[in-house]
């Protein structure tokens, strides 16, 4: 029965997530927060359960050519410096701490996808 | 000479693209690390603020920045066990058919109203993260 609400959990996410609504960051809470997961568990969850997905939706992309490859590789490879320090300093936080400021990070998030959403819906 | 003034001013914006590329790899990379998710969410407005690019190809594109981040981020925490199999296993089996649906649902409904309602239950779970 547990597995079955991993399922559910996965199946709520992906929805979000292959309507390009940020599935990772609604993923996280569900697993934490109905299904007692730990943060640093559900944060590995999440990265390893995205590779998949993106692998199939990136196929797509490219056949449709919607990817705009210019400076692609300065993006890149300063991110795989900074995530593997991000990493890190993920490591070293206890689980609670690491949960709070995930918690500051999504309010963050929805503000900003909130305000963004109004002033485009303003304009229209 | 108007040539030339042409081309230092393109190399002048290069540089300018370069530093921002630079920062946006940086910042959605370190997202990535830390919280093992969420990148996406910050790649794509500064690839549309910052780097001027058209929003549905900024989507796309965010797909292939993100990827490799979540690859190397993907190992580092396996390696450091912090992947539980019995509970990523069903929840990757779910994210896959979801995704699949998210997919298909995306052009049948309106997003807006969606992430309007959606940036409200972040919010939520947010406030009980951090707080409670």
């Amino acid at each position: 029965m547990k597995y079955f609400w991993y399922v559910i959990a996965g199946v709520l996410g992906g929805v979000l997530g292959g309507m390009g609504m940020g599935g990772g960051t609604i993923l996280i809470p569900i697993l934490t927060i109905f299904l007692n997961v730990k943060q640093h568990t559900a944060q590995a969850i999440n990265l390893i359960s995205f590779i998949p997905m993106a692998v199939v939706t990136l196929i797509i992309h490219i056949k449709n050519k919607l990817i705009d490859y210019r400076k692609v590789l300065w993006i890149i490879l300063p991110g795989v410096i900074t995530c593997v320090g991000g990493f890190f300093v993920c490591k070293v936080l206890a689980g609670d701490v690491l949960g709070r400021c995930f918690g500051g990070f999504l309010i963050l998030l929805s503000v900003f996808q909130f305000v963004t959403e109004i002033k485009r819906k303003t304009k229209k | 000479m108007t040539k030339k003034k042409e081309d230092n001013s393109v190399s002048f914006s290069d540089k300018k693209v370069v530093l921002f590329s630079i920062l946006t790899g940086a910042i959605s990379g370190f997202i990535n690390g830390v919280f093992g998710g969420g990148g996406g969410m910050i790649v794509v407005p500064m690839l549309v603020h910052l780097l001027k690019r058209a929003p549905q190809k900024a989507h796309a594109t965010a797909i292939l920045i993100i990827l490799p981040l979540s690859v190397v981020s993907s190992i580092l925490y396996f390696t450091f066990g912090k992947f539980s199999l019995s509970t990523g296993i069903p929840t990757g089996i779910g994210v896959i058919i979801g995704g699949v649906l998210g997919a298909l649902l995306l052009s049948k409904m309106s997003s807006k109203t969606l992430t309007i309602i959606f940036s409200v239950v972040m919010a939520v779970a947010g406030g009980k993260m951090l707080f409670f």
